[in-house]
């Protein structure tokens, strides 16, 4: 258990190596490819941040916008204040505990209405926000002035990203990413053996719910100002799911292959069609749906599949966890 | 909007990209970018305020033969973007304009916090920031800390406090007592109007009978003006955004709010908002208003009519052109497309446009209009901070 | 006394939106995203009935509800089935289903845009009050409250009186075993998704006689119909009708009573409320 496969050491040299050359980004370009960047970095933590939980445990979570919105937040209220890295530890804490309350309420329920409570959740959150600041704090919009650039806070998504890996991979080697294996493929199985099928998830989806603060945290001095409507805006937790399906939840890195093409393609669309946006983004993912049903992922395990065949071996499928 | 309407703004988009798709030779063209919401939440106010007015702009630069630019005639291509009501979305969009398309210059987005958050990129790219659809209290700050910026319809303070100056007299005159209700939606210009207006009425002498707040996007409004009819004001105010003005405004006819001044937040000034109540509009206050009487504004909205099928509002939209014919002003005056030069003219020169003189003071603008009143199926202005040309409000007598 | 009609009248208009999606969601097993969508379509439609050909609405629906039901059936036959077949088990089909309206929804935006433009849109009919206890009301919301009762009774007693309705329920409860007394799930399931389609352009068609609506509105609809059809209990009419009332009352009281920047608060605590103490939704399955 405790070592380091070979294929692992590989995959881990070629991780680095990625790293490294996108944190050279900044240095080439700091303006719109730059910003595109972030965004990919954004999502990319996003969502491999939610594949952390739902992908094992199948429940779709609409409350990225939510944690989003409490770690953007915790900056807005603190910026004056307290130090920046301070302010993303508390944006990891507060979404966490967020995370473990509204985990303790659904998750022993049913996939579905943890789905519907999820998605409620952002708008409930930024309800409350806006009722307590307007009645105690007269005024809803924060200004985030910062020193911060867009090559510091591409910079900081990139080492969250690393963290969010290792973060998955560990949990896959622990007790809990195999207690999580067992539930996802029979949750009755796994109560049989004596997991606790509940506490793993609310566990889970706490470090899940943490890292997405933590991403709200550190875009909160992008935006230099910060309302509710734009902390928690529910577009967020819809593209997040979106992008992660498409790249496919059966691992951990598979997000990033949904994440990198439909920001792209995202953005092409948004660019040379800006009147049309809506219905072409709306036929783009129908067709993803109906010709990559099982993500970017399923085509690539498809072809790495037809390559093993011509070498006569065969195929070893990988926890597909679809 | 009748069908015709439809084909009508149908085959105005239509000419619209053919003209914005016509011979655009590098050199002669001046490019302009524009990013504001085409969907989400901000779509709807966008689409009656800004599109339709920036469309126009171009439209008329370009039929008399575009910018004046040192001698040369320079046409306008307009480069748009959608931004989805979204911060990272707007901002990726204002890279773009900067940095691939390389833009001239860039129409600020639509929305107090979106224009915030692209501040300080403009600010960055040397572009001037001529900002329209923004109003909070912040804009003598934001303009020290983004000089490049320019804050063009006003400030929360000077809607909240124009409007009690209004109330005040009306009271002096005998027409209203001093029962209040106040209501405010709980999101940026709603809170700030609504933080400087209740203080004002007080020290004004004010009774505000009834006050709270409701969310964003609220759709019911039947206990709030049932809990303000039982309060029994003369006066009711609510500081609101599109969706609750219509809202309010429905319910308050409906339950005939016996209120002989009753003032409703954005929106009140869309010519939808007529459309929607009918007769009941009639009275009926609003944040905004526009010399209304004016043949600039006049003519205007019957070009923006003509030309993209869309009546302009009695508020942000004229301002929203007239933003747009002070950038081109400035750049005649300088000579050439140096963004510096023209930030330096914005500040110091003198311009004419649709809403009367425009010199900026310390890259704001002083004067503007405050209040206006639905009367006979126009939105006059009724209040403002010293522009001119102000109708006398009427009191408001029932609902039909 | 004004919050028990109020709540009343509010939550007929929340039937309205919830029961088209109890029975896409409950029988058909599509998590319609594009609820919301369907719904505004119809606001635009009896909207520009209305204005254009000056048909009174009420009117509008008899023709309004069987287009939706056409282009419902159209789209389940043609953009959900393929995933239903697909599907190996019911998460799946959720995820898939999850994707495809979601997409869907941004194409019936997309259009409507196109069609319409961003702007608000709203006009009078029906506004005039009535007086109901000492209370004016508006007349457009209590004919939607009335609207409302009849449809809900109209689909109870298809549902619950007829073969036909007795169907719909059994594949709504279990559609492997619905297949074995030989019932064409595959039928059941486009005629419910059909149905739920009418049913909720009906409600848009009332509704848009007084709200104020535009093309981007739809998701609003969408998280409430959705929030009801799962606390009334996932395919049970009558659930979600109790469902809507409790939630009309509950954000009337607490709106009237407390504040109502709280109503959302409100909304959620009683949803989690009753997902804690009946996970199965009001009316339970043992029931149905």
């Amino acid at each position: 258990m405790s070592l380091i496969k070979e294929t692992e050491q590989r995959t881990g040299g070629i991780a680095l190596l990625l790293f490294g050359a996108a944190a050279l980004i900044p240095l080439a370009d700091d303006g719109y490819y730059l910003s595109m960047a972030v965004n990919i970095a954004m999502y990319a933590v996003l969502c491999t941040a939610w594949t952390l939980f739902s992908g094992p445990t199948h429940y779709v979570s609409l409350a990225t916008a939510a944690f989003f919105g409490v770690g953007t937040y915790s900056v807005g209220l603190g910026i004056d204040t307290l130090p920046f890295p301070l302010l993303i530890a508390i944006a990891a804490v507060a979404s966490s505990i967020l995370a473990g309350l509204v985990g303790l309420a659904t998750l022993r329920l049913s996939g579905v209405y943890f789905v519907i409570f999820t998605l409620g959740l952002a708008e409930l959150v930024r309800q409350v926000v806006t009722w307590l600041q307007v009645n105690f704090v007269g005024s809803v919009g924060l200004y985030v002035f910062t020193d911060l650039t867009e090559a510091h806070i591409f910079w900081m998504l990139l080492a969250l990203a690393a963290l969010v890996y290792v973060t998955g991979w560990l949990v896959n080697r622990s007790r809990l990413g195999f207690a999580m294996r067992i539930i996802g493929n029979d949750e009755t199985v796994a109560r049989h053996v004596g997991i606790d099928v509940a506490r793993s998830k609310v566990i889970l989806f706490m470090i899940s719910g943490a890292f997405i603060g933590i991403t709200g945290a550190i875009l909160a001095p992008r935006f230099a100002y910060v309302e509710p409507p734009s902390a928690f805006n529910p577009v967020i937790s819809f593209q997040v799911v979106i992008m992660a399906l498409l790249g496919g939840t059966g691992r951990l890195w598979a997000p990033l292959l949904g994440v990198i093409p439909f920001t792209i393609l995202f953005d092409q669309i948004s660019a040379n069609f800006p009147n049309y946006t809506s219905l072409l983004i709306g036929i783009a993912f129908m067709a993803i749906v109906y010709y990559l049903p099982r993500g970017v992922i399923g085509l690539v395990d498809d072809i790495r599949m037809r390559q093993t065949k011509r070498h006569e071996h065969a195929a070893g499928v990988p926890e597909a966890a679809e | 909007m009748e069908r015709r309407t439809v084909i009508k703004t149908l085959a105005a988009s239509l000419l619209a990209s053919a003209v914005l798709a016509g011979p655009a030779v590098a050199e002669d063209v001046i490019k302009i970018g524009a990013s504001a919401p085409k969907t989400g939440p901000l779509a709807g106010g966008a689409a009656v305020t800004y599109w339709p007015a920036v469309q126009l702009w171009v439209h008329d630069v370009n039929e008399r033969g575009g910018i004046d630019v040192g001698g040369t005639k320079m046409k306008v291509e307009l480069i748009e973007y959608d931004d989805r009501t979204s911060n990272e979305e707007a901002i990726k969009n204002v890279q773009r304009m900067a940095t691939v398309d390389k833009v001239d210059f860039i129409v600020p987005p639509y929305g107090t916090g979106i224009n915030l958050a692209v501040a300080p990129l403009i600010a960055k790219n040397g572009y001037p920031h001529i900002a329209v659809t923004a109003v909070a209290d912040g804009v003598d700050d934001f303009a020290s800390r983004w000089p490049n910026s320019f804050w063009t319809l006003g400030t929360s303070e000077g809607m909240a406090s124009s409007l009690v100056d209004l109330l005040k007299d009306m009271r002096e005159a005998g027409q209203i007592n001093d029962k209040v209700a106040v209501v405010n939606v709980a999101d940026a210009f709603g809170i700030e109007l609504a933080n400087t207006g209740k203080p004002a009425l007080k020290e004004a002498g004010f009774d505000i009978v009834y006050e709270t707040s409701y969310p964003l996007q609220q759709q019911d409004f039947a206990p709030i003006i049932s809990a303000a009819k039982n309060a029994g004001p003369d006066t009711f105010i609510a500081f609101s955004y599109p969706g609750d003005t219509f809202g309010l405004t429905k319910q308050a006819a409906i339950a005939d709010l016996p209120v002989k001044a009753y003032y409703v937040g954005v929106a009140t000034a869309f010519p939808a908002f007529a459309g929607a109540n009918g007769a009941a509009a009639n009275g009926v206050m609003g944040v905004g208003g526009v010399n209304a009487e004016s043949p600039a504004y006049q003519d205007f909205a019957k070009r923006q009519e003509e030309v993209t099928g869309v009546a302009p509002d009695y508020w942000a939209s004229p301002v929203q052109y007239a933003s747009l014919e002070v950038l081109e002003q400035a750049i005649t005056a300088v000579g050439s497309l140096d963004k510096a030069a023209v930030i330096e003219q914005l500040k110091s020169g003198t311009f004419e446009t649709i809403m009367g003189e425009w010199t900026f003071d310390n890259n704001v603008i002083r004067k503007f209009w405050t209040v206006g009143q639905w009367q006979d199926g126009v939105f006059h202005g009724i209040a403002s901070t010293g522009v001119g040309g102000e109708t006398a409000p009427i009191l408001k007598s029932g609902w039909n | 006394m004004d919050i028990l009609v109020t709540g009343t009248v509010l939550g007929g208009t929340y039937a309205l939106i919830a029961l088209g999606l109890t029975l896409q969601y409950g029988v058909a097993r599509i998590m319609n995203l594009a609820n919301g969508e369907n719904l505004v379509l119809a606001c635009f439609c009896a909207f520009w009935l209305h204005t254009a050909a000056s048909i009174n609405p009420i009117i509008g629906i008899a023709l309004i509800a069987p287009g939706a039901f056409v282009l419902n059936w159209l789209i389940y036959a043609y953009g959900m089935r393929p995933l239903v077949d697909r599907a190996k088990n019911r998460g799946q089909l959720e995820i898939d289903s999850i994707l495809a309206t979601f997409g869907l929804m941004f194409i019936m935006q997309g259009v409507m845009l196109l069609v319409f433009g961003g702007g608000y849109f709203s006009y009078n009919f029906l506004s005039e009050p009535v007086r109901i206890m000492g209370e004016n009301y508006g007349l457009n919301r209590i004919v939607a409250l009335i609207a409302a009762v009849v449809i809900a009774a109209a689909l109870y007693g298809f549902l619950y009186r007829t073969r036909y309705g007795t169907a719909v329920r059994a594949v709504a409860v279990n559609p492997a075993s619905a297949s074995l007394v030989a019932i064409d799930v595959p039928r059941m399931s486009a005629f419910a998704f059909a149905l739920g389609g009418g049913l909720t352009a009906a409600g848009g068609a009332l509704l848009s006689t007084f709200y104020t609506f535009n093309a981007s509105m739809g998701v609003i609809f969408t998280m409430k119909a959705l929030i009801i059809v799962i606390m009334g209990g996932v395919g049970d009419v009558r659930g979600a009708v109790l469902a809507a009332l409790l939630l009309g009352l509950a954000e009337t009281a607490v709106a009237t009573l407390i504040d109502p920047g709280l109503t959302l608060a409100a909304t959620y605590t009683l949803f989690i409320l009753v997902l804690l103490f009946r996970p199965q939704g009001i009316f339970g399955r043992q029931t149905a």
